[in-house]
């Protein structure tokens, strides 16, 4: 697709209406006024060329549209650069201000302005800035601004209307003196204030679309803004001291070894608790065995039998073992729906929370080891929900060299929620030494593969630098609406996926291909992994889904040894057909190749030592286990010195020349 | 005086960020050379957060070791 420069190419926007567009740092409350906004008929979409969603919704004769929190306009990282090019489309700008945080947020009010969009400030969160003591003169922040300035409380639907009120009245406010000049000159040859702007701050992607130099003010400029910006502020701020709150003392809390790391253990185990036990085995027992195996399944085929035999290839194909009719919906919604809306949930509470940012501090120090910052541990953590959403997400990571590697120990390493749920049924039967076995042997593979990707990568990875926002509770409805909203764009992406993953392995197995396959795989499965030959069906449906091939062994006979060995070795499986296709989307293609074809070989490399070493262990239950835990304990252990020892000697090799 | 040697609860001025888009980034955040932050904590060999006003930022051991600091 073409891509039409500047203005923004979403669809449904009907011809003469005026784009009204939300912008604001992140957590400063966007969402809750885009809901007030638009009510009930939002349209998610990806944004053109990207996989970012970007909401938009009717307001009356106009349109509103949702933008990334940002805490600029240029182009940082991707998400940075669809803000810009959605902010510098607007007619008209409602720009959220937290009003805890005026000397921050308002550096993007003032860049706004000096683009020359008509603005109008909501500054929001205005009990919360009274509860610590702040107090703003809202009239003369608005006169210095030019601006019309709300003040709000969204949450509470204070100020909503307001605001809906003011936007006929938004204006080009104020904008630096010193700028006017520098921006004529560029005026004429690139027909926007907004763009020239960013011409001047020095960003490449606009100064290429009109074949411009890009220019080298932005720092002259950033200073001049954060100049007028404090001096605002310190005109319309009155400050009485606050004491500090609890939830400043558990902020630090959680950042801090010594508590932060009991604090996630806490918050982990209660994850587990709702979505591992509870989830996996309550609602899903009854999701997936009551309504869906014992009623639904039955229904469908008797349905379909009235036409169309069961025994015939079509009838296999709809309603047989894997049947688009049957194991499909059962699988989506029986077993993958309960799993993701609860993990979703944990998630988005994390995100309201200001929790996520406060772990990415507290974990920085051992991602720095694997080459990540802290905030890789986003990404990360995501791919416990979904490995191909993270994957996406890996976007926030500042260099190509974190996202290489948080990539491929994503593909390789993290298993998804749908997999996880599975799985961790599976180990729940085999008792405590089994499951531990599984996570150390998962959790050491991660570890030496980061260890040794940080050394033999060139380049350095970058430092962590970020914003820890206030910790706030969380509003539950906004927490389940997102939650809702997630989890159904999950769905809708997964399920034809799934059918087509389905479709594949029936007419497999109705042209006996899949007899075919499973001899071809049986020295592997059978000779290396030691595991029957028909485990080789779960491999072939774990290429389709990872949590299918989990799920495809649960019907199976396997001893634990074999159980774990067979489990270890799906999980390092390759990604899900949906991440291979980000994979290759993402990266070059030569690159996802080989991350590919890696997790094949490391998979069944892993999962065959345990096995073998299992065997060679004498096999007698507990003792074994614990020797295996030490040897892959043991042989990370090396690797992290063995790196660290390459990495001296190159650092000096680096000295002497 | 470099960032990562500061103690918790220290007042310090910023006097050099060396890498441009840091400094781009920081002037942002309202964290400039010349401006005075607090140092709210210090991860032991890990990150430390700087406070100014109710502002919180977390920096990596490895770029608070490039920041210059003097005391405030």
């Amino acid at each position: 697709m073409a891509h039409c420069h500047g203005p923004i190419g979403l669809k449904n926007i009907p011809a003469g209406a005026k784009k009204i567009v939300l912008a604001g740092n992140p957590n400063t409350g966007k969402s809750v006024f885009f809901n007030h906004f638009t009510g009930m008929y939002v349209d998610v979409s990806n944004y053109p060329g990207t996989t970012l969603e970007i909401s938009h919704g009717r307001f009356g004769e106009d349109v509103i549209i949702d933008t990334p929190g940002v805490y600029g306009i240029s182009s940082f990282n991707d998400e940075e650069s669809i803000a810009r090019d959605i902010i510098l489309s607007a007619d008209v700008v409602v720009n959220v201000v937290d009003a805890v945080h005026l000397e921050r947020d308002l550096f993007l009010t003032q860049q706004v302005i000096d683009a020359g969009i008509p603005v109008v400030v909501a500054l929001n969160m205005m009990d919360e800035a009274e509860k610590q003591g702040l107090k703003i003169d809202v009239d003369l922040l608005g006169d210095l601004l030019g601006v019309p300035v709300v003040p709000t409380v969204a949450v509470k639907k204070k100020g909503i209307d307001d605001i809906k009120n003011q936007i006929a009245s938004a204006r080009a406010g104020n904008m630096i003196k010193e700028l006017k000049p520098m921006l004529d000159r560029l005026l004429n040859r690139v027909g926007s204030q907004g763009e020239a702007l960013l011409v001047l701050e020095g960003d490449q992607v606009v100064a290429g679309r009109h074949g411009l130099q890009p220019g080298n003010c932005r720092e002259e400029i950033y200073l001049k803004r954060r100049e007028r910006v404090n001096d605002i502020v310190r005109h319309v701020l009155k400050e009485s001291a606050g004491g500090s709150s609890f939830g400043s003392l558990l902020g630090r809390w959680m950042i801090k070894p010594l508590t932060g790391i009991p604090i996630l253990a806490v918050a982990l185990y209660a994850m587990y608790q709702v979505i591992g036990v509870f989830i996996a085995g309550t609602v899903v027992g009854l999701t997936e065995e009551t309504i869906m195996l014992e009623k639904y399944e039955p229904a469908v085929r008797g349905l379909v039998g009235l036409v169309i035999p069961g025994e015939s290839t079509l009838g296999t194909i709809l309603t047989g073992e894997f049947g688009l009719l049957t194991m499909t919906v059962t699988y989506v919604l029986g077993l993958l729906m309960p799993l993701v809306i609860g993990f979703y949930f944990f998630l988005s509470l994390f995100e309201d929370s200001g929790y996520l940012p406060r772990i990415a501090t507290l974990v920085d120090r051992l991602l720095t080891g694997i080459g990540l910052n802290g905030r890789g541990v986003i990404p990360l953590i995501l791919g416990f929900g979904c490995v191909t959403m993270a994957t996406i997400t890996t976007r926030l990571l500042n260099t190509d060299r974190e996202r290489r590697i948080a990539i491929l120990l994503l593909g390789l390493t993290i298993p998804c929620s749908a997999q996880m749920g599975v799985i961790a049924g599976m180990l729940a039967g085999l008792g405590g030494w089994y499951a531990a076995l599984y996570a150390l042997v998962i959790f050491t593979v991660l570890v030496i593969t980061g260890t040794v990707l940080n050394t033999i990568l060139p380049g350095k990875s970058s430092d962590l630098l970020i914003d820890l926002p206030p910790l706030r509770l969380p509003r539950l409805d906004n927490v389940l609406k997102k939650t809702g909203t997630k989890s159904y764009n999950f769905l809708k992406e997964a399920f034809p996926l799934f059918a087509l993953g389905a479709l594949i392995i029936s007419v497999f197995q109705v042209t006996g291909v899949l007899e075919f396959l499973q001899n071809l795989l049986a020295p592997l499965t059978v000779g290396w992994l030691k595991l029957p030959k028909e485990a080789a069906t779960a491999f072939i449906m774990g290429i389709v889904r990872r949590d299918f091939g989990a799920a495809g062994l649960t019907d199976m006979a396997l001893a634990p040894d074999q159980t774990v060995a067979a489990l270890i070795t799906i999980t390092l499986f390759v990604p899900c057909i949906a991440s291979i296709l980000i994979l290759f989307k993402e990266r070059s293609k030569k690159e996802a190749a080989l991350i590919w074809a890696s997790s094949w070989v490391a998979a069944f490399l892993i999962g065959g030592i345990v096995s073998r070493l299992y065997g060679a262990f004498g096999g007698d239950g507990d003792r074994g286990i614990l020797r295996i835990i030490l040897t892959f304990t043991g042989v990370a252990a090396a690797t992290i010195l063995a790196c660290r020892l390459a990495r001296r000697g190159k650092a000096e090799g680096w000295q002497s020349r | 005086m470099t960032l990562d040697r500061v103690k918790r609860g220290q007042f310090i001025k910023i006097t050099a960020i060396p890498d441009d888009m840091v400094r781009a980034q920081a002037i942002r955040f309202g964290i400039a050379v010349g401006e005075v932050v607090s140092c709210e904590e210090v991860v032991p060999a890990g990150p430390i957060v700087i406070c100014k006003n109710k502002q919180q930022l977390a920096l990596g051991r490895g770029l608070a070791r490039q920041i210059g600091v003097a005391p405030a």
